[in-house]
């Protein structure tokens, strides 16, 4: 709780630097404050409260996944600092716009009552529509922000209807009313519906297929650090919450109820091998390397999903794919922020010949890639490792050799940018070392790299 | 002191080396492979004097994960076999410029760190976690530093890599299987596993993809020659003279004791398999104009009946066939190495350029002459012991298999000859061939010394490996 208004107020405070006339100092402020938020959310880690008649509830769960979100937001607004270094005057609006961003998706980790969980994600959402179309002079930003704005509203509107419908059932907002009445007697057909048509809507949020549609073009379209924001801290906070949304709400065991878990399981299956399958599927034949990333997003949220077939055991796991996925991202794209800086496009040609011109962050991106693609050591490894043995030990071994073969598909796509990088001739100079973008991946990678080591460190949190 | 000090020092190695600089970078990696070559010197000595040096620690809890290594004959062998190697290679590759050349050591020790990593993990995951970590390695080594057509040479590494990890990713889903059912990684816990005949036909095929790529066994070769060819030297010898035994090494430790019905149900396809590689290899050889690629159909048809060696589940055949894969591993990086120094002075790997150095050079046509009859395996080499007693247990299961294994001396003596007298015999070539300097010389030397050596007494070898051989064969047989 005091995390959530810690960061609203430091997103107030953001906005204040402008008039104050600080914005050199708001980036390391920034920084700063938050790794404050982090320390007091160390402070309310294990223990559990709620507040404010329940509209929000401190737990384990959210806790541990509001660090993750605090953390991935520190490396993005450090990234800022570079990427709006031709903005200045807009760097405070577009600071404070991520932490509001991040205060959504606290809101929607820890809510305990339905009515916070629409207020979270709907500020989430308010931010990404802006932050998307924050190039306001580039048609592809403003097409991007326009694009989203209209799907995203509209699976807002979705989620709204949910809960409406569940309100109908159910009579309440309250998520642990919502839950005891669901274990009692016969539901009433609207909860399920009710409860469909929100997991549509998270869906939309996450990408999944058949919902990811948007994901493509918004993220080639966005600005690349709003791309690298959707496709790390966005898509973390959007799994989290649908898993949370689905053990919180007692889902699994109220379809048993009626007969519908076999339903619900199958959809679950078929949702995420096809998001696995056609998001790889797609990304081998693109060459714009944010174009590519969307659609390994959309393979990862397949992976991601299948944490809600064990939804009792899984939280560990699911935090474990969610570190080690955002912060390969954040590496990736930090190379990318650098590489592609003044470029029209973000296309493969740009890095060719980026192991002769800079090893060093080659080798970060070919990390990155390389975690994503599962491979030892890296955490991506582990995370899958963790995910298949979960998945395996619930029965489902076909979905896990589905997954199999998808991590070998996808391999062909991350090795063609690690060729580009180390087989072709360099194209251009470039110059300048700035010293955040290679911070931030340095740290990104080595965190990917301690938790591959380590996986207890993470594992261990929820388990 | 215990088997992790070797992974230590190669690890610190590979780091120091990428840090010392483009200049010094080939003499601390040499410096750090003779280190590991002394240490694991010093550990056989406290393993015949009856110490234990397995190291066994906890990992992660959540799966159950440790990080056990497990040093019995068998992996003291093989440990031995890389470390061996690794100075040698090392030191072939310095009469050769490298751009980059810290990054080129470095990888090679890492590589080296990966693999003996392999041979030594007693633990399911961490075998696997250190036989995909020396695959990426050699995938920049021959990316990067490789030769040939940058285009053509894409292609081939990327179909390498993902034929190889498109295998190992189903072995992983066999292990992780296996772990639900033992509630553990740890390789004894895995043996003791009851499971039902149609489990373990499955298992033992996602090992087998695994496997057969990696050796490489018909029909999962395909890889193998172009690689071969496009890599640098240094990579080819890694590839053929180590890496293809972390396969043959992990049919032996994994793949047999873990699914011992399915080995014996389906013996006699595995062997077929076997003996078809060593049939097309050696014909295939036959028609080859590239040395390197000649070399590499060889290997295909040696490791051919090693594979089928392994397969027979007798203990003539194993211990065979761990022999063979030493002595192949020997004789196939002094063969690369020979096409190499031939490199370095004609620039050229077409056999129809080559031809007449024996008039130049005499030292170099003799040394050459005993590597190719040790390939042959003429009695009196280490590679006669491993083919033969590879032969004997062969015939022992059908006397065919013996007869069509035994093909490749006849067929392999064919065309090495052939090769032989094409490249070094003939009119005196009109470019001139420089003598082998002092560097190469020390290489070949060190390898035809192993190879005559353990040809006339082979007893240490096998006195080290069979105990644990027994060991295995007891698991496959228990039930």
């Amino acid at each position: 709780m005091n995390t959530l208004i810690a960061i609203t107020g430091l997103g107030i405070f953001c906005l204040l630097f402008e008039i104050l006339n600080l914005r050199k100092a708001i980036v390391p402020i920034t920084i700063i404050g938050l790794l404050g938020v982090l320390a007091l959310n160390y402070y309310e880690f294990g223990s559990t409260a709620s507040y404010y008649n329940n509209m929000i509830t401190v737990s384990k769960f959210s806790t541990t996944f509001s660090s993750l979100f605090i953390i991935l937001t520190i490396f993005l607004v450090a990234l800022s600092h570079n990427f709006y270094e031709n903005h200045p005057t807009k760097i405070s609006d577009f600071v404070a716009i991520k932490i509001f961003l991040l205060a959504g998706g606290v809101a929607m980790v820890s809510f305990g009552n339905l009515a916070m969980f629409f207020l979270g994600i709907e500020i989430l959402s308010i931010a990404l529509y802006v932050l998307a179309a924050s190039e306001r002079l580039n048609l592809k930003s403003n097409e991007a922000g326009m694009k989203y704005f209209l799907m995203g509203s509209f699976a807002s509107g979705i989620i709204l209807f949910g809960i409406c419908l569940i309100y109908g059932a159910m009579g309440s907002f309250d998520v642990a009313e919502i839950h005891e009445s669901s274990l009692s007697a016969e539901l009433p057909i609207w909860f399920p519906i009710g409860m469909i048509l929100m997991i549509i809507g998270m869906l939309f949020k996450v990408a999944a297929v058949p919902f990811h549609f948007w994901a493509p073009d918004v993220y080639e379209g966005s600005p690349a650090l709003t791309t690298a924001l959707m496709s790390t801290l966005a898509k973390v906070v959007a799994i989290a919450t649908l898993y949370k949304l689905v053990s919180a709400l007692n889902l699994v065991p109220s379809l048993d109820n009626q007969d519908l878990l076999g339903t619900f399981e199958t959809i679950v299956v078929i949702i995420s091998i096809a998001s696995m399958t056609v998001g790889n599927i797609m990304a081998l034949r693109q060459v714009n390397v944010k174009r590519m990333l969307a659609f390994s997003g959309i393979s990862h949220a397949g992976f991601m999903l299948m944490t809600l077939l064990t939804v009792a055991t899984s939280a560990g796991v699911l935090l474990y794919y969610t570190a080690a996925y955002a912060l390969a991202g954040i590496a990736a794209f930090s190379v990318i922020l650098y590489v592609c800086k003044n470029q029209d496009n973000e296309d493969i040609t740009n890095f060719h010949g980026l192991g002769k011109t800079n090893p060093l962050l080659a080798a970060i991106l070919t990390g990155s890639l390389l975690s994503m693609a599962g491979i030892p050591i890296f955490s991506g490894f582990f995370a899958k490792l963790f995910l298949f043995n979960q998945t395996i030990q619930a029965g489902y071994i076909a979905l896990v050799i589905v997954a199999v073969i998808n991590s070998i598909i996808s391999v062909g796509y991350y090795f063609k940018l690690i060729l580009a990088m180390y087989s072709k001739e360099p194209n251009q100079e470039r110059t300048g070392k700035p010293f955040l973008i290679y911070a931030v991946a340095v740290i990104s990678i080595t965190l990917n790299i301690v938790l591959g080591l380590f996986p207890s460190l993470v594992l261990d949190l929820l388990n | 002191m215990n088997v992790s000090l070797i992974l230590i020092i190669l690890l610190i190695g590979a780091f120091a080396t990428y840090f010392a600089g483009d200049k010094l970078a080939s003499k601390v990696a040499l410096l750090f492979s003779l280190a590991a070559l002394g240490c694991s010197i010093v550990l056989l000595n406290h393993f015949y004097a009856g110490e234990n040096i397995s190291f066994v620690n906890a990992w992660i809890n959540q799966p159950k994960i440790s990080f056990a290594l497990n040093a019995d004959g068998l992996g003291i062998a093989m440990l031995l076999l890389t470390v061996a190697l690794t100075p040698i290679i090392i030191f072939s590759s310095f009469g050769n410029e490298y751009k980059n050349a810290k990054g080129f050591y470095a990888l090679i020790l890492f590589m080296a760190f990966a693999m003996t990593g392999t041979f030594l993990a007693a633990d399911g995951l961490l075998y696997y976690i250190f036989w995909e970590l020396a695959l990426i390695p050699i995938y920049f080594i021959a990316l990067i530093w490789g030769n040939g057509d940058a285009e053509e040479r894409r292609k081939a590494v990327v179909k390498f890599f993902i034929y190889t990890l498109a295998g190992s990713l189903f072995m992983l889903v066999a292990f992780i299987y296996l772990y639900t059912k033992a509630g553990s990684f740890l390789i004894e816990d895995l043996y003791k596993l009851n499971l039902s005949a149609s489990e373990q036909l499955w298992i033992f095929l996602a090992f087998f993809l695994a496997y057969a790529i990696k050796i490489p066994i018909i029909p999962f070769h395909t890889w193998q020659a172009n690689v071969y060819q496009k890599a640098p030297t240094v990579g080819t010898m890694l590839l053929s003279g180590i890496m293809l035994k972390m396969g043959l090494y992990s049919v032996i430790r994994w793949q047999l004791p873990i699914a011992p019905l399915a080995a014996k149900e389906y013996m006699n396809i595995f062997i077929a398999l076997g003996i078809a590689g060593v049939i097309y290899g050696s014909i295939v050889a036959l028609r080859q104009r590239d040395l390197k690629k000649l070399l590499a159909y060889s290997s295909l048809a040696h490791v051919g009946l090693i594979a089928a060696g392994t397969y027979t589940l007798t203990i003539d055949g194993l211990r065979g066939a761990v022999l063979q894969m030493i002595a192949h591993g020997f004789v196939v990086i002094g063969l690369f190495f020979a096409a190499e120094v031939i490199y370095r002075r004609f620039e050229t790997r077409e056999i129809d350029e080559m031809g007449g150095i024996r008039t130049q050079s005499p030292k170099f046509t003799s040394m050459f002459l005993i590597l190719v009859l040790a390939s042959v395996a003429l009695p009196s080499t280490f590679n006669f012991v491993g083919e033969f007693t590879v032969l004997y247990s062969l015939s022992q299961i059908n006397v065919w298999f013996a007869v069509l294994g035994g093909t490749t001396i006849i067929l392999g003596a064919y065309y090495m000859l052939k090769m032989f007298q094409n490249v070094m015999l003939g009119e005196t070539n009109s470019k001139t061939f420089a003598d082998v300097t002092i560097n190469e010389g020390i290489s070949f030397v060190a390898i035809i010394a192993v190879l005559i050596f353990f040809g006339f007494y082979p007893k240490p070898i096998t006195d080290l490996i069979t105990p644990s051989l027994e060991t295995i064969l007891n698991v496959i047989n228990k039930n």
